[in-house]
C-alpha cells in the first residue's frame, strides 16, 4: 500500500542556513503520527514544506503516491491534504458557519461557481451542519468567528482543517495554550474526527503525543534522529539524550 | 438551552419571514424608483436622480472589490470610462450603419467594455491584495487617463466624443429624447445590477471572496486560489461599473477623459467608504449622499470639496463602517428594546454639534471669501442668516462657536458613551448582543 506521505532527502536551506538536511519520513495510510521536538528543530518548516506554504530546495515530497513538492498550498489541499495552524488562523469578520461553509465548497465540487444560490446546496448545508455539531460549536453558529473564545477558535480551526474530507489532515500544535480540561475535550475531538484518516500533529504536551500517537519521530535540528511506535521513542537513548532529558522523565 | 426539536419550527418560520422581508425590500425599492418622478417631477431632480442612479451602480460595483474582496482600488474608474467609451462607439456604431439594436442595450456593451478591461489588466493587478494592489491600480488608472489624450482617434482628446441618443432604434415606441426616459433607462439597469450584485454576495464565489478579504493566506488551504478568486472579483466590478459608465454616456450623450480619471475613481472610493462597506446597501446610501452633497454644495460653496474632505476624514476616524454601519450597530438595542436610553443623550449633543458644525462652517465661508479677494463678494448666508465675512464680529462668532462648541459637544460626547454602554449592557443580559 501506497504511503500517505513520503518524505524523500528533503532540503530546505534559507540563504545559507540549513534548516532541514536530508529529512526521510515515512507515513502509512491511517496512521496517527507526531513529530517532536524541541524549539527550532524545525517542526512547523516540516508541516510548511508538506503543505506547501513552502517549497523544498532539494528531495522529493509525495502524497498517496502523487509527487506534490513544488505544487502550491491550493493544489496541495485539491489532492487531499488538509492543515491547522498553530496560531489561530480563522475567517475573522465571517460566522461560524460561514467559516466551515467556505472550507465545504471546493470540496463538494462548487469551486468558483458564481450561478449558485449559496443558501440552496443540502448537500453544503449537510455538511456543514455536521461539522458545526462535531466540533460543538452549534450553538455559535451565527458569532463572527473573530468573537469566539481562545479554545472556540482552536476548535473551529479543527473544523476547517476536517471540514473538506481531506484524507490527510495535519495539526500544528493543536493544543496549544489550552487549559488541562479544554485539552483533554480537544484530544477527544482529534481521535473522533481523524477516525479512519491519516493525521499528522506537531505537539509539544508529551501527555497529548503519548497517549495520541501510533508512531513517533523525533525531529533535532533538522534531522529525524529517531521514528517508532511511542515504547520505542521512551526508550531510545538518542532521544532521551537530545531531547526528553531528565527532567521529563 | 433550546433543544434541537423545538428549535426546527422556529427557524423554518424565521427563514420564511426573512425571505418575505428580502423579496419585500427588492418590491419597495423598485416601487419607489417607479414613483419617484411622479412625486419630484422638475427637470432638476429628474437629472439629480438619474446621477445617483448611475453612481450607485458604480458604487456597488466598487463595493465587490473593496467590501466584499478587500481590494482597495484607486483607479476604479478605468472600466467606467472603458464602459462609457465603448457604448459611445456602439451608439455611432448603430447610427452609421443602421443596426436595429435599441438604446436600452447599450449599457450591455459598456459592461463588456469594462469586463474586457479588467480581464486584460486584472490578472497581473490581482496577483497580490494590500497595498500592492493599490499602487497598480493607481498605476493603472494614471496610465489608462493619459492614454486617453494621447489616442485621439479612440478617445477624442480633451473635446471627447459626442452622440446622439435618439438617432438609434427607438423601443416601445420612446425615443428616449425626454429626460425621464432615460430616468426609467437608468431606473431599470439600476434595479438589474442591485439585484445582479446582491445575488452574487451569495454564491460560492462571493462567500469565497469573503473569505480571501478576511484571511488569503489560510483560503489556501482549502483549496481555492485566492488569485483567481480576486481575479473573477475585479472581473465582475469591472463589468458592473461599465454598465454604470454606459448609462452615463447615454445620459450626457458624450464620453471624455474625465470618465476615467482619478477624481472620478477618487468620488467612488470616497461615497463607498462614506456609505459604510461592510453591508450591501452601505455604498447606496453614500452615492445618494455623496452626489447629492457634490449636486447641492456647488451651488452653495466655492470651496464644497473642503466639506467632502471634513466629512471623510470624519468618517474615517469615528465611523469607520460609513452611515451603514453606525446605523446598523442601532440593530441589536432595537431588537433588545434599549434604544430609548441612549436616544435622550442623541438628542442632547445635537444642540451643541451643530453649534460646532455652525462655526466650522462659518470660519471656512470667512477665511475662503477672506483669501479669494473682493471679487467673490463678503456676504455670507449660513442658514438664512447673513454674516459679513470682513467683520471682526463674525470672526469672533465663528470662534466662540468652535471653542464653545467643542467643549460642550465633548461631554455630550461621553454622556453618548455612558449610555451606549449601559443599553449595550442590558442587550446583552437578553442575548441581543455577542
Amino acid at each position: 500500500m501506497t504511503a500517505a506521505i513520503e518524505i524523500n532527502a528533503v532540503e530546505k536551506r534559507f540563504g545559507n542556513v540549513g534548516i532541514i538536511h536530508d529529512l526521510n519520513l515515512s507515513i502509512a495510510q491511517g496512521e496517527r503520527h507526531a513529530i517532536i521536538g524541541p524549539n527550532g528543530a524545525g517542526k512547523s518548516t516540516t508541516f510548511n514544506l508538506v503543505s506547501g506554504h513552502i517549497a523544498p530546495t532539494s528531495g522529493e515530497i509525495r502524497l498517496n503516491g502523487n509527487v506534490i513538492s513544488g505544487l502550491r498550498p491550493f493544489e496541495i489541499n485539491r489532492h487531499g491534504l488538509s492543515r491547522s495552524f498553530q496560531v489561530t488562523n480563522v475567517f475573522a469578520r465571517m460566522t461560524v458557519w460561514e467559516n466551515i461553509r467556505c472550507a465545504v465548497l471546493w470540496a463538494t465540487g462548487h469551486h468558483y461557481a458564481f450561478w449558485k444560490n449559496v443558501d440552496n446546496l443540502p448537500v453544503v448545508r449537510r455538511r456543514t451542519a455536521e461539522i458545526l455539531e462535531d466540533i460543538h460549536l452549534t450553538h455559535r453558529r451565527d458569532v463572527p468567528a473573530g468573537l469566539l473564545t481562545y479554545a472556540e477558535q482552536r476548535e473551529l480551526e479543527i473544523g476547517i482543517t476536517i471540514a473538506g474530507g481531506a484524507s490527510v489532515i495535519m495539526l500544528d500544535e493543536p493544543t496549544a495554550g489550552m487549559s488541562r480540561a479544554e485539552t483533554e475535550r480537544a484530544v477527544a475531538l482529534i481521535r473522533r474526527l481523524t477516525e479512519g484518516r491519516t493525521l499528522v500533529i506537531v505537539e509539544h504536551d508529551m501527555g497529548v503525543v503519548f497517549g495520541l500517537a501510533d508512531r513517533i519521530s523525533v525531529l533535532v535540528y533538522g534531522r529525524i534522529i529517531a521514528s517508532g511506535t511511542p515504547e520505542e521513542i521512551r526508550s531510545d537513548p538518542k532521544v532521551r539524550e537530545a531531547y526528553l532529558g531528565e527532567e521529563a522523565y | 438551552m433550546i433543544d434541537a426539536a423545538t428549535s426546527v419550527p422556529k427557524v423554518v418560520v424565521t427563514a420564511r419571514a426573512q425571505r418575505l422581508r428580502f423579496y419585500g425590500v427588492w418590491v419597495i425599492a423598485a416601487v419607489a424608483l417607479i414613483v419617484l418622478p411622479f412625486i419630484f417631477s422638475s427637470g432638476g431632480s429628474l437629472t439629480s436622480f438619474s446621477l445617483i442612479g448611475i453612481s450607485i451602480i458604480f458604487a456597488l460595483s466598487y463595493n465587490i472589490l473593496l467590501g466584499q474582496t478587500g481590494l482597495l482600488s484607486f483607479g476604479h474608474a478605468v472600466h467606467y470610462g472603458f464602459g462609457g467609451f465603448l457604448a459611445i462607439h456602439v451608439m455611432n456604431a448603430v447610427t452609421a450603419h443602421e443596426w436595429s439594436i435599441p438604446l436600452p442595450f447599450i449599457p450591455l456593451f459598456g459592461g463588456i467594455g469594462g469586463l474586457l478591461l479588467a480581464l486584460v489588466i486584472g490578472w497581473v493587478m490581482t496577483k497580490r491584495a494590500g497595498t500592492v494592489f493599490a499602487m497598480i491600480s493607481l498605476g493603472i488608472g494614471e496610465l489608462v487617463a493619459s492614454s486617453s489624450l494621447i489616442l485621439r482617434s479612440v478617445f477624442g482628446g480633451e473635446s471627447g466624443i459626442t452622440t446622439d441618443r435618439t438617432a438609434l432604434p427607438h423601443m416601445l415606441g420612446w425615443s428616449f429624447g425626454p429626460q425621464i426616459q432615460i430616468y426609467y433607462l437608468i431606473a431599470f439597469w439600476l434595479m438589474i445590477s442591485a439585484i445582479a450584485m446582491y445575488a452574487l454576495t451569495r454564491t460560492p464565489l462571493g462567500r469565497i471572496c469573503n473569505a480571501v478579504r478576511d484571511n488569503p493566506e489560510r483560503v489556501e488551504f482549502i483549496g481555492y486560489d485566492p488569485h483567481v478568486v480576486r481575479y473573477i472579483a475585479y472581473g465582475f466590478a469591472g463589468f458592473f461599473a461599465g454598465i454604470a459608465g454606459g448609462l452615463s454616456a447615454i445620459n450626457f450623450e458624450i464620453a471624455n477623459s474625465a470618465y476615467l480619471g482619478a477624481a472620478q475613481s477618487g468620488i467612488v472610493l470616497f461615497a463607498t467608504f462614506i456609505g459604510g462597506t461592510a453591508y450591501f446597501f452601505g455604498p447606496i446610501l453614500g452615492a445618494i449622499l455623496v452626489t447629492y452633497l457634490q449636486l447641492g454644495l456647488t451651488d452653495v460653496t466655492t470651496v464644497w470639496q473642503l466639506y467632502f474632505g471634513i466629512i471623510f476624514i470624519g468618517i474615517v476616524m469615528f465611523a469607520p463602517g460609513g452611515i451603514a454601519g453606525l446605523l446598523m450597530m442601532h440593530r441589536p438595542l432595537v431588537r433588545s428594546g434599549t434604544l430609548g436610553m441612549v436616544i435622550p443623550s442623541y438628542l442632547v449633543a445635537l444642540v451643541p454639534t451643530l453649534a460646532l458644525a455652525c462655526g466650522v462652517i462659518l470660519a471656512i465661508e470667512s477665511v475662503a471669501r477672506y483669501a479669494q479677494g473682493e471679487g467673490s463678494g463678503s456676504n455670507i448666508d449660513l442658514l438664512g442668516v447673513p454674516f459679513n465675512a470682513a467683520s471682526p464680529l463674525t470672526w469672533f462668532a465663528a470662534a466662540i462657536l468652535i471653542i464653545g462648541g467643542f467643549f460642550v459637544a465633548r461631554i455630550s460626547w461621553r454622556r453618548i458613551a455612558q449610555a451606549w454602554d449601559r443599553a449595550a449592557t442590558v442587550a446583552r443580559d437578553r442575548g441581543y448582543l455577542a
